[in-house]
């Protein structure tokens, strides 16, 4: 058994099931419960996949080398780390439930295939771009996902869709031209050092000239930062959440955005110590005016999903602060809050997709006094918030600790700032909670209003507003099994890491020591973590 | 003076002189063959003709000698070399111009005829030019002309001295002006972009051989190699050099389509029949730049000093022109027009490049072998998306403005499909065979130390990316409106062409590995 190429396996099986549900219609199964099964299976590769994990270990485990291009110096090469395996689990949770709640969403859309076949696609590409070992395998594929990205985002979602589709595509493609210019300077680099070669275990090595390595830095730092989003390159979030369906946001914020802050702790990290080291003040800072005014900008938004999205925002300039304060907290705390956010977030979007296909509207102004007729909705959204914005008890409050101990150890300023950020959560989740679910119920007489006006308002897709005129009477007003039970994993997830997060720092916790080695070869960790303590 | 008879190296030339063979016999059937009998004969005979040659240059480079470094000889007292690079070319533009046949070949989509004009000596809109529509007039002689072209562009991409380049220049050059007036609709449109490109082609023409003249009056020779020695030797006269050089640098990018000579591009390939430009696009391109590294490279190489910074400008701008300008086209072979000259300012990143394999790392990329795999990569592109744009069509014959493509992924998602994969290999996206040419010109670039050049590549890759995408996006996320063109059946004929386009630029992108093994193995220039 210990031949099997897992890591292989494991993102060719949902491509495999890509393929099998756009071609379903053929075979009379709907695509639907084809996706659903693909997804599964993928989550039982990852599973096993995670049993052949050597947790103490913080190097590469399960590799495959295969030369690709060998006048580029490119390889096939897969491996796993803590920080690929805890983002590998996150995406095969995550998949299957996504897949389930939009379940119905493509009910009667002739292009329910499509979605799901696209989504599946999206899973395989992002498992790849975790598990890459190699720096144009890594960047071909990170290019590669934008294709499923493009259209899921284009081909479902609301009227401003294509427009936020090109948006989105901009953005990231400029970012990825920017990143091409960096790789092929590291060729260049590599080349002149000896053999040209994409290796990361080989680059890590590399002795690189200060200069070039911090020009090559700052291109892999800003299409990461892009990617993540992080302030100033941030703008195409908002528009983005907006208009995909919420079960394309989790894909997109939830799993495809966390490569951007993976990228920065495996390459900017891994293979430019020095230049990591030198640009920490001008990171810092931008990681904590994203914290800031994600939470701000997240505050005054009317829309839900608009909301949602920046204080994602908010959460990447934690997890971004967290990686470059260069400590064994910060980094732990990093990894450990890219997977809390993305069962907490993925949470709160599908939430807040089954509270728009009830409403037919996804302004909080038109929303008030849900919690009367769906508790149990308005209950798990309670609690999502809370976990977004870091209550105790609940996953994202340990990961926010350990960022903000590596802030303060840092400088103390640094910490202060992002202290702030956890306080601009706790207005922007319960004033968005108070507002949607408190207050007097005006549920039929919103719901006349939007069949009235919604086709002409712009902010509401004319098929939502149908699907409301079809579905108030229908359709209960709380959450059916479905829907909870989609959400229960997530909600289980935010409970139990939030208790135990032990699990998840064991995984990371060796890779990010290995990391933070090269950056500060002397001194290592400053403060010694109880974790660390028991090894 | 004793006359001795020239040594010419048929068991290494044949492939050109078959080529050029055939295109005579394609005279001597349009004069002596029966009308009906014709477009068979015509298409056999240069379909074959082609496919033997393509076959004789496989044979041709298996058996290429070693020589310095390199492989190949100078045959034919020195005018031609046939070297590893030179025999990639001529693969390229036989494999292509093959495909430029089948294109030609097209004749379900007009209804059983051809898409070239019934009788291009009837003026539009007389009762001549009804006449010869009524009685489904097909001119066949394009054929011939296509093979002649083919045998120009050959010749020009292994010229080993000047004259030997001026006549394959004339000889690829005039029979392309002819066959962009023969459009048979639009054909004042068509006869225009043939006016536009011979006037200025021949103005080019006038400048590279006053060049030309200029570089023999420095060196005393018209060979190659002894152009390359007085350089080495620092030879008088050295501004008689550079002016040389500057005309010469004219004339090549005129054919090539650099800023600022690009000015005939898009009127010609939106004016000729879309099978010409497609054929034109991609081959003119392939021996252009076939016979820009050679000279640049080979004769020039010395004085690398003073060409390279006027490639740099010249890349930049072309560049940076075209993708603006593409932005704001609303017509597709206009627009594909403008992405063809930001392709040429790309190539030109590559050649600036690193050129020999001495100058850098083992295993390295060479800048011949980047420019040779972005041709690749680009025609393959391009031949297929002229290809599509031959399909799509309304009353009036092709529909090549932007409204008659809106939403089309919706009615004809397959062909929608194929024509956005070629965009997105022009735009350079990875596991497309666009984006090992774009890494392989930027890196031979970078390693020469052009960094600036290549921040603007990236810069204009940017906006190209922008206008493919919007594209893309009118094909699939907009609504079909009235104007919607339908996408015509073709026959195989055309949908091979497809095919293989489809299939080049995926396989080109997932594993390039054996074609790049290829280039490495042709190895350098000889001299």
């Amino acid at each position: 058994m210990n031949d099997v190429p897992w890591l292989t396996v494991l993102w060719v099986v949902p491509l495999l099931g890509a393929l099998a549900t756009a071609f379903s219609g053929r075979t009379g199964i709907p695509a639907r419960t084809v996706a659903v099964a693909a997804s599964l299976v993928t989550l039982a590769v990852g599973a096993v996949t995670a049993t052949r994990f050597d947790q103490g270990e913080g190097g590469w485990q399960l590799t495959e080398t295969h030369t690709w291009i060998s006048a580029f110096g490119a390889h096939y090469a897969l491996g796993l780390d803590g920080l690929g395996l805890l983002m590998v689990l996150l995406t095969v949770v995550l998949v299957p439930v996504v897949l389930v709640a939009a379940w119905r969403d493509t009910e009667d859309d002739r292009n329910g295939a499509a979605f799901f076949a696209w989504a599946l696609a999206l899973e395989s590409l992002s498992l790849l771009v975790f598990t890459a070992a190699d720096v144009l395998l890594f960047y071909v594929v990170f290019e590669a996902t934008l294709i499923p990205a493009y259209f899921l985002i284009g081909g479902f979602g609301r009227a401003g869709r294509a427009r936020a589709a090109l948006k989105f595509l901009m953005y990231q493609l400029g970012g990825g031209l920017v990143l091409l210019g960096a790789v092929i300077g590291l060729y260049v680099v590599s080349a002149r050092a000896g053999e040209p070669t994409y290796l990361v275990t080989e680059l890590a090595g590399l002795d690189m000239p200060t200069e070039a390595g911090r020009w090559i830095f700052a291109g892999f730092f800003l299409a990461f930062a892009v990617k993540a989003p992080l302030f100033p390159v941030h703008t195409w979030l908002a528009d983005t959440t907006e208009n995909a369906t919420p079960p394309t946001s989790v894909l997109l914020v939830c799993i495809l955005d966390k490569i951007g802050t993976f990228g920065m702790l495996r390459f900017c990290l891994g293979l430019f110590p020095e230049a990591s080291e030198w640009a920490t003040p001008v990171v810092v800072v931008l990681a904590l005016i994203s914290i800031v005014y994600g939470a701000f900008l997240a505050i005054g938004q009317d829309d839900l999903l608009r909301l949602i999205g920046l204080t994602s925002l908010s959460h990447f300039g934690f997890i971004v602060l967290g990686i470059f304060a260069l400590t064994q907290e910060g980094g732990s705390g990093a990894v450990l809050y890219m997977v809390n956010h993305g069962i907490a977030t993925a949470a709160l979007f599908l939430l807040a997709g089954f509270l728009i296909r009830r409403r037919g509207t996804s302004l909080i102004s038109e929303l008030s006094g849900m919690e009367k007729g769906a508790p149990v909705l308005a209950g798990l959204f309670l609690v999502a918030g809370l976990a977004t914005a870091g209550l105790p008890g609940l996953s994202q409050f340990v990961s926010e600790i350990l960022v903000l101990i590596g802030a303060f150890d840092y400088h103390w300023l640094a910490g202060a700032v992002a202290v702030t950020g956890i306080v601009l959560a706790a207005i922007y989740v319960l004033w968005a909670y108070q507002r949607i679910f408190t207050g007097p119920a005006r549920a039929e007489q919103a719901a006349g209003e939007r069949l009235d006006d919604g086709v002409g308002s712009g902010t509401t897709a004319p098929s939502a507003t149908e699907a409301v005129a079809t579905r108030t009477a229908a359709a209960p007003a709380d959450l059916d099994r479905r829907e909870v039970g989609v959400l229960a994993p997530l909600m289980l997830a935010l409970v139990l890491f939030g208790f135990v997060p032990g699990p998840l720092l064991e995984v990371a916790n060796p890779t990010v020591e290995m990391l933070l080695e090269q950056v500060t070869p002397d001194d290592g960790p400053t403060v010694a973590s109880p974790e660390e303590a028991g090894h | 003076m004793e006359f001795t008879k020239p040594t010419i190296e048929y068991a290494d030339l044949w492939p050109l002189i078959l080529v050029l063979g055939v295109a005579c016999a394609g005279v001597l059937v349009e004069a002596f063959a029966p009308r009906k009998a014709r477009y068979l004969a015509q298409t056999l005979l240069a379909g074959v003709g082609l496919a033997a040659a393509l076959a004789g240059t496989v044979l041709v480079g298996t058996r290429l000698d070693a020589v310095e470094g390199a492989r190949g000889l100078i045959a034919a007292e020195g005018a031609i070399a046939v070297d590893g690079p030179g025999v990639v070319l001529w693969g390229l533009v036989l494999f292509f111009a093959l495909g430029g046949v089948m294109l030609f070949a097209e004749r379900r989509l007009e209804g059983g005829v051809s898409v070239f004009a019934g009788q291009a000596a009837a003026l539009p809109g007389t009762d001549a030019e009804r006449q010869a529509e009524g009685r489904g007039l097909d001119h066949t002689e394009v054929y011939p002309l296509l093979m002649f072209a083919v045998g120009g562009m050959m010749l020009f991409s292994v010229a080993n001295d000047l004259l030997m380049l001026f006549v394959a220049l004339e000889v690829l050059s005039l029979p392309l002006y002819l066959l962009c007036g023969l459009a048979r609709r639009r054909r004042l449109l068509s006869q225009e972009a043939a006016l536009k490109y011979f006037l200025l082609g021949a103005f080019s023409s006038g400048f590279f051989l006053y060049g030309l003249a200029l570089v023999y009056g420095y060196a005393g020779s018209m060979d190659f190699a002894t152009i390359s020695d007085a350089i080495g030797n620092d030879a008088a006269n050295h501004d008689l050099l550079l002016l040389g050089m500057g005309l010469m640098a004219v004339g090549l990018f005129f054919k090539v389509g650099a800023v600022p000579f690009h000015a005939w591009t898009p009127d010609v390939y939106q004016g000729a029949p879309t099978a010409v430009t497609g054929f034109m696009a991609a081959c003119t391109k392939i021996a252009a730049f076939g016979a820009i590294l050679r000279l640049f490279h080979v004769a020039f190489g010395p004085d690398r000093w003073s060409w390279q910074p006027t490639l740099w400008v010249v890349a930049i701008l072309t560049m940076l022109l075209g993708s603006a300008l593409a932005v704001v086209q609303t017509d597709v072979k206009r627009m594909l027009a403008y992405s063809a000259i930001a392709h040429t300012g790309f190539l030109l990143t590559g050649v600036l490049g690193v050129q020999t394999a001495t100058d850098l790392g083992s295993g390295e990329v060479t800048s011949v072998q980047a420019v040779l795999v972005y041709l690749a990569a680009y025609s393959f592109a391009t031949l297929g998306a002229f290809a599509v744009v031959t399909l799509v069509r309304d009353a009036g014959g092709e529909a090549s403005r932007f409204a008659s493509w809106t939403g089309l992924g919706k009615r004809s998602p397959l062909v929608a499909a194929v024509f956005a994969l070629f965009l997105l290999s022009m735009a350079g996206i990875p596991l497309t065979a666009g984006f090992i040419g774009k890494w392989a010109v930027f890196t031979v670039a970078l390693s020469a130390d052009a960094w600036p050049v290549v921040a603007v590549a990236i810069v204009s890759s940017i906006i190209a990316v922008f206008f493919y995408v919007r594209f893309i996006l009118l094909l699939f996320f907009t609504e079909p409106t009235t104007t919607t063109a339908a996408v015509n059946r073709p026959s195989p004929l055309t949908a091979v062409v497809v095919a293989v386009a489809v299939l080049g630029t995926v396989g080109l992108g997932v594993a390039p590995d054996p074609v790049l093994d290829l280039l490495a193995d042709a190895g350098s220039f000889i001299r």
